[in-house]
């Protein structure tokens, strides 16, 4: 990979030559053996304060948490003391692995490994270093349980699968290190739960393990320690801590448009040409953006405005594996001199070459904002560089929030939830099938995985019972239990074929339904372009063009799971809603957007439109205070308006909304429907709401709560998850043809009748504690109603304010929520009979 | 298409198949007040019990559901007569697999109708214990009961099961789904009534097929039916 900084062509773990290094005492180099130390030196380099450190927990035998920004040489930090220790040498008696990797990602682990190779080999060291994925070939597999690498470096659900083999106490008897990379990115979601667990066996099969993570800069250190102890502890005394300084800080810049700054909307298309204008004067930018939709209209913006011919790619998760891997690769190569990334490139290697990152649209957190900016692969001495690009007024607030986040370094996060009850049922079965085990212990050992250190006996008792019988009252199971207990009480696998389907089914993250895009009209049709989710596909109609891999492309059909489309040629595209992966706005990042809100002193830093705008708002109505809740309501086109200034975030605002018109609907209020967005929830209604304390009362998240999650979709959703994870339900397996009969079983269906025949049954308490504790947005809202409780301030206004006008301008765009299944299905039938009868259908938007 | 299947009809719970008329009622069953017979499809009862020899531990309520909804039908309609259309057992196993409470509840209810079984091909030979009959077809007036529609055959007055009829709407960017009655005003097939059937959607071949002048879906929402022409359909 090369360098533009200097030419000089080197891995991408090494160290950069840092101020911080030639601080370093020299006496701390003799940590470092002979071989290594002149290794340094033939490259010119001195090791970093955090790698050295590293190498001294290892030589005390403890557990390291190293927090370092990029470029930090992080990776090499990690592996340094496997190294050292390897060039030692090895017992004769040490067999099986000796340090494990696992990284979240794939394409990480053979990044690594290529970098790895180099100062083995410099090193002379005689050292097996392999991979092992979801892609290495069965034999290579088999050959390396046979005779295990000295390094191996794998992702959590495939040392899943190396658990779940009766050799593992072979393989893994002699591992001394496991070192997690990107842990920020794994502890608090199921893969990380699974990878714990993962991490709980194999300290049992070799005791003396110790545990390195890796971590961008986080918020809470103490979490992630804790998650990497065996305690689950914050105060943990076994795991070091090893903090990397800082570096130059980034450079941050707001595009401060020289086109009139748009009112709402996500698509920065009014800025493009002043973006296009930077890339042209940059090496190579990575330019960011929130969602699928939004990367492709932005590509395609930019590609009409490319006069010069830059190559400019496009990358995000629903492009085919192969295009992404040759992005990538141009990437590195630094033949591209742009590329518009989702969340798709948030994690990975760093890139050299490129030197600006462009954030379009609001970054919505400022951790997540400053790990974007951290792909620069910028030197630890030179400040990275980056430009937001707001998309409208809001966003140029949030934007200039998050930018004094980013320089207060205040970062967002949300504290750790206990680990899921459905991925300990998958680790079960797993350690089933390596043998038998004794409840007691496997108990005792489950409890040391950070995220299960609070589990109690009696939820992990029902979920070994789910396992073995499917955990159901009527005992009608018992002669097709999956585990059977021998005469000890130990638990064992009842039959070989549920350790193919185990294996079959290994991992945490379920897909949504997708389809494969294919170019061409006949059933065999041409190129694969990559995945929609199938829900994108069903609003589309045949001849609705629509742009996807960075064509314009004209949808002609499904066959079967392919969505066929051809070239369009020309015209507009329709892009329709395409909501995946939008994040809410942080908490954090809410409540400095709401102090400035409210200091017009600090107006004066904003662009003139924006400050005009709200001081507009203070003439007309008043500011959002920073504490308590503004409620404005104004009639317009015969309807009545109400507009809250929450600033929870978009999914807390959606559940808002679902309350709201729930309880005016008692009222006799007539609702009609309601937008949310980041900020603010509007919601309009036949007659006025007057009793804002009444409406905004905290009861509502007590039975409306309850009775609506129950039908949610959410929750529908969820369980779905739950029941896929834990082994209830396949997974839809892409490719498997629909023969007729549905070939999988509907999760909805079995959701009914379980939550009305055993509605405590384990998988639904894991249900709802995903849905509730994983629903921090339920969190966010209960506390904004206490915190405003007694103080809400209501404006009747005459007519809309400024503040309103972006949240009104919505409506047209986003689908109205609130209307029941029957009430949409009547409309749609209405509107045939309109048709049918001559009569126009009256679709019209309430503004 | 028809005129009178081209726009919903203003009634939507009502059909009319070779000039009976029939209530279509949100559970899946079908109601024809004149003769007080209540018709219900593909029960499926001990759906979820056939996946455990493989290892896959569905939750064993499916049959209590079905039945239980089946016996809430019959006490809104209290028809004289109960037709089940075929595939109401799973598999030949299924009436062994039952638990001791729904065999009570199936008895209770074949004790307290004349109760019709039509074979399916889940169930060629449903057991003849349980009380009631069993047949291949039934003839009623204008209309002939079978368990699957025969493309062959002239379809006048056929009601029928076995394809689990379902169908999708648009309204809104939103598409919903739903099980639906399908008839052409001719030939009338029902939605499976068991809580484990899945469904096909009414534009596979399969099913529209069998109604080459076009038909009628009438979906089944949470509190209301509501009738859409083919072409208003989506996959």
């Amino acid at each position: 990979m090369g360098d533009a900084l200097d030419g000089v062509s080197r891995p991408a773990i090494l160290p950069r030559v840092s101020p911080d290094s030639a601080a370093l005492d020299r006496s701390d180099d003799a940590a470092l053996p002979a071989r290594f130390d002149a290794w340094f030196a033939r490259r010119g380099w001195r090791p970093h304060g955090h790698q050295l450190a590293m190498l001294e927990a290892a030589r005390a035998g403890r557990s390291a948490l190293l927090v370092a920004p990029t470029g930090g040489g992080k990776t090499l930090a990690g592996f340094l003391p496997s190294l050292v220790q390897l060039a030692e040498g090895r017992g004769s008696e040490d067999v099986g692995i000796h340090t494990l990797y696992v990284s979240p990602l794939k394409a990480l682990t053979v990044d690594i490994h290529r970098n790895l190779l180099s100062p083995i080999e410099e090193l002379d060291l005689e050292v097996r270093c392999e991979t092992r994925t979801g892609d290495t070939p069965q034999a290579k597999r088999q050959r390396q349980r046979r005779r295990p690498p000295d390094i191996l470096l794998t992702t959590p659900e495939s040392l899943a699968l190396l658990l779940s083999y009766h050799d593992a106490p072979q393989i893994f008897g002699g591992l001394a290190c496991v070192v997690v990379d990107e842990l920020h990115a794994l502890a608090d979601n199921k893969r990380g739960d699974l990878l714990s667990l993962g991490l709980a066996r194999l300290q049992g099969l070799s005791p003396g393990l110790r545990r390195v993570g890796l971590s961008a800069t986080v918020r809470d250190v103490d979490g992630l320690a804790a998650w990497l102890s065996t305690t689950g502890r914050r105060e943990d005394p076994a795991v070091a801590r090893v903090l990397a300084s800082g570096g130059a800080k980034a450079e941050i810049d707001i595009l401060t448009t020289r086109e009139r700054l748009p009112w709402s909307g996500h698509m920065a298309v009014h800025a493009l040409p002043e973006v296009y204008e930077r890339i042209r004067r940059t090496r190579t930018a990575l330019v960011f953006v929130n969602t699928r939709a939004q990367a492709e209209l932005v590509f395609q913006g930019l590609w009409h405005l490319n006069d010069d011919k830059l190559p400019i790619g496009l990358h995000h998760g629903s492009l085919a594996a192969e295009q992404r891997r040759k992005v990538e690769a141009a990437i590195a190569r630094g033949a591209l001199r742009a590329v518009v990334a989702t969340s798709s490139l948030d994690l990975g290697v760093d890139w050299a070459a490129v030197d600006l990152v462009v954030q379009i649209g609001a970054p919505k957190g400022v951790s997540r904002l400053m790990q974007r900016i951290g792909r620069a692969n910028h030197r630890l001495d030179i400040p990275s560089r980056a430009l937001l690009v707001p998309a409208n007024r809001f966003e140029v607030l949030e934007c200039r929030a998050a930018v004094e986040g980013v320089r207060a370094e205040t970062l967002d996060g949300d504290p750790p939830l206990p680990g899921g009850l459905d991925v300990l049922a998958q680790h079960i079965l797993g350690t089933a099938c390596a043998g038998p085990f004794e409840p007691d212990a496997l108990f005792d050992e489950v409890r040391r995985a950070a995220p299960y250190s609070d589990l109690a006996r009696g939820d992990f008792d029902d979920v070994l019972d789910y396992v073995a019988t499917g955990g159901y009252a009527l005992r009608s199971y018992q002669r097709y239990r999956r585990l059977s207990r021998d005469a000890g009480g130990r638990y064992k696998i009842a039959s070989p074929r549920h350790i193919k389907r185990y294996r079959m089914n290994v991992g945490t993250i379920v897909e949504a339904p997708t389809l494969t895009v294919r170019l061409g009209r006949g059933h065999s049709g041409g190129r694969v372009l990559g995945e929609v989710e199938e829900y994108f596909a069903m609003g589309l109609e045949p001849g609705d063009s629509f742009v996807f891999a960075g064509e314009l492309l004209r949808f002609e059909g499904i066959r079967e799971t392919t969505l066929v489309a051809s070239r369009a040629q020309g015209g507009e595209p329709a892009v329709p809603a395409y909501v995946g992966g939008r994040l809410p706005l942080s908490t954090h990042l809410a409540d400095r957007v709401r102090a400035m809100l409210e200091d017009p002193q600090a107006w004066g830093a904003l662009p003139e439109a924006v400050s005009e705008w709200l001081r507009l708002q203070q003439w007309r109505s008043v500011m959002p205070p920073a504490e308590g809740l503004l409620v404005e309501t104004f009639p317009r086109g015969g309807k009545a308006f109400l507009v809250a200034y929450c600033f929870e975030g978009r999914n807390a605002h959606q559940t808002l909304g679902m309350l709201l018109t729930r309880r005016m609907e008692r009222a006799g209020l007539g609702p009609l429907g309601f937008v949310a967005t980041d900020y603010v929830i509007a919601v309009w209604s036949l007659k006025p709401a007057e009793d804002m304390d009444a409406l905004f009362d905290q009861d509502m998240l007590g039975d409306d709560l309850e009775e609506w999650m129950a039908e949610s979709s959410m929750l529908r959703r969820t369980f779905r998850n739950v029941a896929v994870i834990a082994g209830l339900i396949e997974p839809r397996h892409p490719g498997r043809e629909k023969s007729g009969r549905q070939v999988t079983f509907n999760a909805d269906l079995i959701y009914d009748v379980l939550r009305k025949h055993q509605p405590d049954h384990v998988l639904l308490r894991a249900t709802r504690r995903d849905a509730a504790g994983g629903l921090t947005d339920i969190g966010r809202l209960g506390a904004m109603l206490a915190r405003v409780k007694g103080r809400i301030r209501h404006r009747a206004l005459e007519k809309v304010s400024p503040l309103a006008v972006p949240v009104l301008l919505q409506i047209g765009k986003e689908q109205v929520y609130g209307l029941a299944f029957d009430e949409l299905l009547d409309e749609g039938a209405q509107a045939l009979i309109a048709e049918a009868t001559g009569g126009r259908p009256q679709a019209e938007l309430p503004i | 298409m028809s005129a009178a299947a081209e726009s919903p009809a203003p009634d939507q719970g009502a059909l009319e198949v070779n000039g009976a008329g029939l209530i279509a009622d949100l559970s899946g069953a079908l109601y024809w007040p004149t003769r007080r017979l209540l018709v219900v499809a593909d029960l499926h009862l001990e759906k979820g019990s056939s996946y455990a020899p493989s290892g896959q531990l569905l939750p064993p309520y499916d049959s209590t559901a079905t039945l239980e909804r089946l016996a809430t039908v019959c006490r809104r309609y209290r028809p004289s007569r109960v037709l089940c259309l075929g595939d109401s057992f799973h598999d030949g196993e299924a009436s062994a697999r039952l638990a001791a409470e729904d065999r009570a509840r199936i008895e209770a209810l074949t004790a307290a109708h004349d109760w019709t079984w039509l074979c399916g091909n889940h169930d060629p030979e449903p057991p003849a214990d349980w009380g009631g009959r069993v047949e291949r077809e039934l003839v009623e007036g204008p209309l002939l009961f079978r368990h699957e529609a025969l493309a062959d055959r002239p379809a006048a007055g056929e009601v029928s099961g076995h394809f689990h009829p379902k169908a999708s709407v648009k309204v809104r960017f939103r598409r919903l789904t739903a099980r639906c009655f399908v008839t052409d005003g001719r030939r009338l097939i029902l939605p499976a009534f068991g809580a484990y059937t899945g469904g096909l959607n009414v534009l596979e071949p399969a099913i529209a097929g069998l109604f080459p002048r076009g038909f009628q879906a009438t979906l089944l929402g949470k509190r209301q039916a509501f009738a859409y022409p083919k072409r208003a359909l989506v996959f």
